[in-house]
Formats: structure tokens, C-alpha cells, sequence
């Protein structure tokens, strides 16, 4: 894994756009180390994007890119909605998939990148909103979780279609009334992340994304369990200031609000123990890197 | 044979893929012309015919060349310049000749800059931003270059060629196959050989890309 295998050719490093020069000079792929705090010092895998003025899934997309711990080898499945217009400003390979086939296609990847690739670390994970992962794509969501896939499953849950202008989601609070959902919804959020327990998911947080260095811990540890032992599962609140009737600077203050301890997106986690055992052999490893690094720093 | 031929466009809304009708690749050592199989011979002389004679004649390589894959990659890429090198030396006063790069293929929005990019999935923005009207595709993976040459083909007057490292492209109005770092040189040198020799089409503007 290192930034050595992107480069552009000399004889015509000149004609391409900046923001290619500036991936190849100052993106952190190959960092053993990379994480939020990147962000503002080198270049975002994210060039721009054409959500909306504010909306949480963008400070989402960046905590994530920033955070992915093999982004030169890392595959993300998209879906339709929001999420999928920001794909291809996203300097990580994606594939766009039919709504709702999000895990159905990124089972088959993950398969064939390991017959392909069989000495490469190749990741693979799913980001799609809460009416592909839970609604239309519940089916391809299970299936690939029962089948013990070994990928990420990312949902940003705004708890509607917001693309579409604002339906009934599956995982949109009970009694919420949408544009285009007037009577208000009849029955509970669905309990996505204790279905994944059930269904074999050996990490699953539910949180908001506010904090940034949170968002870097939990994909860390949803990748690298993904890519040892078995499927992991991310629901991040990413709410949708326009259909909740918010201003652009109060998605942050929304997140916050919910993550409180009595509410929907009061920080949850599971590990299953096969889990729990890498997450404890990585802290250690990391222990021993950064003692050794504070030796070589005391000796020079 | 088929009697269809691919021709500079505005063809239509929705070209149809040569190959459907009945437009197919030529054999190695061959080439294609407006649909028809020629000798690879008679490609060079009318590929560097076409780019002398167009006032904005462009080479727009693709992330094959752009990104050192390898060593064969940036060959390629120091080849193609050599081509650009040639065509700015050869051409007359008045006539434009450019490189601009197709990176990558992401179908970009909500914009791109036409001025310094070119994208599959929106190619005629750049041709028509830069007023071109005639252009080579280097590097470009196959489907990508078809749909591309398509879109041209259907929405601009901008004459295609392919400089194909496999089988060649049907939909494109020229194309060679098998590209090598000889075969962009030597396109190179057929530019050279009929310097002079072709008359621009900078008196009759009105040929140029149409949108
Ligand atoms: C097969 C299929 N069915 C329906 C649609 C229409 N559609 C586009 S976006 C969308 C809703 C997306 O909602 P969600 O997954 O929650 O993403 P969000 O836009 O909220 O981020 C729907 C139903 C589609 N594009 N394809
Ligand atoms: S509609 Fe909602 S989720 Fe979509 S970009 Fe706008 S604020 Fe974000
Ligand atoms: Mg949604």
C-alpha cells in the first residue's frame, strides 16, 4: 500500500488538472497513520460536492474519506440517493449500483478482489442512505450479513428519501410527518443495528457524526473487522436540514441534540468477541509503534 | 458490406452504435476509415490529413497514458507529446492545435472545466467549449471511448480518431488498432511529411464543431 503507485506520467503532468497534481502531491493515501486530523493540512479525497449548503452527509463524507485506513485499495458501493451525488467528486474507486443492490454487488466484488488479488489488502464498503440499506435493499442488506460478507456496511440515516423530496423511510422516527408523507409515520424506527447483531454483524455503532475523531475510531474498526473476521455495520445520523426545516449552520447543533443519552442516537456499540480480540491486538500493536517511534524521536 | 458509414455528426440525439449497423473492426495491420477497413498505410496519411486541415486539432489522452502505470505507460505518454510537439510545429498560422486530458472517468457534476478537461460522459462540452473539430482519443478504456465517440458523433461536427491499443473502434470516423509507441511516432512523422502540403479549413469557419 503506498502513494508509489499513483503517479502521472511525467511528458504530460503538465496538461492535467490541478486537483489531480495535488492528489499525487499531498493526498494522504499510504499513511499508516491518516485520520480527521488531515483535514486542512493535505488533500481531501473529496474535491466538492453538490449536496445541500450544510447537510451533515458532506462533513460525514469527509470524516470518512479522511478516515479510511486503505483508500488506495479500497472500493465504496454507492446507491441512489443524495449520497450518490457526491461519488464522483470522491477520489477513492466507486461503483454506482441499482437501488437497493448496494450489498448484493459489493458481495461479488469483495469476492472476486480476493480471487484477483489474493496477496493485496483490498476493502470493500457500502455507504447508502436509510432507504437503500433498510427499505428497498433490506433483502441485499440481510443476505450479504448472513452470508457473513466481509465489508462495511455504512447507512447514513437521514430517516427519509431526501432525494426524492421526502417519503417514509423505514428508519424514520414514529409519528414524523414528511412532505411527502402526510399522514405520519405508524409505526417504530426500525432497530437496524440490532437486527445486524442478530444477523451476524461482529461490529455495529449507531451515532451521530459530530464528532470527527469519533467518526475516524469506529471506521477504523468497522474496516479492519470487516476485513479480518466479518460483516460490520455503521448507522450515522446525517439529518436532512431541508426536510427537518433546519439552516444550513444547524445540522451540527441537530446531531448533537439527538446523541444525547436518552435519545435514538445516543452512541450504541456491539463487538462481537472474535472482534473484540483484533480490536485488542491492534491497540497493542499500535502501543509498540508509537513507543518505538517516541525512542527513535528521544535518540536523534 | 454495410452500407451505413460513420460520418461527422450532429448525427442525432441518439447515434447509433456503428457495430449495430454492421460496421466491424479491421484485422491487425489494418485500419478503419468512416466505417470501412483500409491498410494501415492510408490511415497514417488521412489521420494527419485530417488533423492539418482543422483548426483546432486535439489529442485527448486518456488515464492509460495520463497515469504512469508503468514504463509502457510513460512511453506512451512521452510519444504523445512528441505527436502535439509535431502538430504545432506543422500547422499554419491561425490554426490551434491542443492536449487536453480525459483523467479519469467519473461522470463529474456538477461541472467540469471545459477549458482544461475532458469527460466521457459529457465530451461535447469540452469540444464545444474549445471550438474543435478534430480529435484524438489515446488511452481511453474501450467502452468509455465508445460512448464518448458517440456523444460526439450525435451532438458535434467534430471528426474522431481512435488511436486504439486494442481492436480498434468502430465508432470513431478513423481508427487505428493495436496502438504503440511506433504507431504515435509515426502518425507523428506522416504530420511532418505533409506539412505544407494540406490546406487548412480556417477560410470556410462554418465546418468546425456545431453544437
Ligand atoms: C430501483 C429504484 N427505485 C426507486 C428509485 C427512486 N429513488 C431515487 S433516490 C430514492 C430515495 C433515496 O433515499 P435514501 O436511500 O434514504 O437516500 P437519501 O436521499 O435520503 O440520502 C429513491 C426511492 C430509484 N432511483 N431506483
Ligand atoms: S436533501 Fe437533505 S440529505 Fe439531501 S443534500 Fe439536501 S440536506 Fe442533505
Ligand atoms: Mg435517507
Amino acid at each position: 500500500m503506498s502513494k508509489e503507485r499513483i503517479k502521472i506520467s511525467e511528458d504530460l503532468y503538465d496538461i492535467m488538472p490541478s486537483d489531480y497534481q495535488d492528489l499525487v502531491k499531498s493526498a494522504t493515501y499510504g499513511k499508516e497513520d491518516r485520520g480527521w486530523k488531515d483535514i486542512g493540512n493535505s488533500k481531501e479525497l473529496i474535491e466538492q460536492h453538490s449536496l445541500c449548503a450544510g447537510c451533515p452527509e458532506s462533513m460525514a463524507f469527509r470524516y470518512i474519506l479522511a478516515s479510511l485506513p486503505n483508500p488506495e485499495d479500497t472500493v465504496m458501493v454507492g446507491s441512489t440517493g443524495c449520497t450518490s451525488l457526491v461519488f464522483p467528486m470522491v477520489a477513492v474507486h466507486n461503483i454506482h449500483s441499482l437501488f437497493g443492490n448496494q450489498n448484493a454487488i459489493a458481495s461479488g466484488l469483495k469476492r472476486a478482489l480476493s480471487v484477483r488479488f489474493p496477496d493485496r489488502v483490498k476493502d470493500v464498503v457500502v455507504l447508502a442512505g436509510d432507504g437503500a440499506t433498510v427499505d428497498i435493499g433490506l433483502d441485499m442488506t440481510l443476505q450479504a450479513w448472513f452470508r457473513q460478507e466481509k465489508f462495511t456496511t455504512i447507512c447514513f440515516d437521514n430517516e427519509l428519501y431526501a432525494n426524492t423530496g421526502g417519503q417514509e423511510s423505514g428508519l424514520m422516527q414514529k409519528g414524523f410527518v414528511a412532505k411527502m408523507a402526510p399522514v405520519g409515520k405508524l409505526f417504530d424506527k426500525v432497530r437496524l443495528p440490532e437486527i445486524a447483531r442478530e444477523s451476524g454483524c461482529h461490529y455495529v455503532v449507531n451515532c451521530t457524526v459530530s464528532k470527527p475523531s469519533l467518526v475516524e475510531k469506529v471506521i477504523r474498526n468497522a474496516v479492519h473487522i470487516a476485513r479480518e473476521i466479518g460483516p460490520t455495520y455503521l448507522q450515522l445520523y446525517t439529518p436532512c436540514i431541508l426536510e427537518i426545516g433546519k439552516n444550513s449552520m444547524e445540522g451540527l447543533q441537530e446531531m448533537r441534540d439527538s446523541e444525547k443519552p436518552t435519545e435514538r442516537f445516543a452512541y450504541k456499540e456491539y463487538i462481537s468477541e472474535p472482534a473484540k480480540q483484533l480490536l485488542a491486538e491492534m491497540a497493542a500493536k499500535d502501543k509498540e509503534r508509537k513507543a518505538a517511534a517516541k525512542q527513535l524521536a528521544g535518540q536523534a | 458490406m454495410s452500407q451505413y458509414r460513420v460520418l461527422p455528426g450532429p448525427e442525432h440525439f441518439l447515434p447509433p452504435a456503428a457495430a449495430s449497423m454492421g460496421v466491424y473492426l479491421p484485422n491487425p495491420g489494418e485500419a478503419h476509415i468512416n466505417g470501412v477497413i483500409a491498410p494501415e498505410e492510408k490511415a497514417y496519411e488521412e489521420a494527419a490529413r485530417q488533423f492539418l486541415m482543422a483548426k483546432v486539432p486535439t489529442i485527448f489522452p486518456g488515464p492509460l497514458v495520463l497515469w504512469a502505470w508503468n514504463e509502457k505507460a510513460a512511453k506512451k505518454a512521452t510519444a504523445i507529446r512528441h505527436l502535439y510537439n509535431t502538430l504545432k510545429e506543422c500547422v499554419q498560422p491561425g490554426q490551434k492545435p491542443m492536449l487536453i486530458p480525459m483523467p479519469d472517468y467519473r461522470p463529474k457534476y456538477p461541472k467540469i472545466n471545459p477549458e482544461v478537461e475532458i469527460n466521457p460522459n459529457h465530451p461535447n462540452l469540452t469540444i464545444w467549449h474549445n471550438k474543435i473539430d478534430c480529435c484524438m482519443f489515446v488511452g481511453v478504456h474501450c467502452h468509455q471511448a465508445n460512448l464518448s465517440l458517440k456523444i460526439i458523433r450525435g451532438g458535434t461536427s467534430c471528426y474522431t480518431i481512435a488511436m486504439c491499443a486494442q481492436a480498434g473502434h468502430e465508432d470513431a470516423m478513423l481508427s487505428f488498432r493495436d496502438a504503440s509507441v511506433e504507431k504515435i511516432m509515426k502518425l507523428a512523422d506522416w504530420v511532418k511529411k505533409l506539412k505544407g502540403t494540406v490546406q487548412p479549413r480556417l477560410a470556410t469557419a462554418k465546418n468546425g464543431a456545431s453544437s
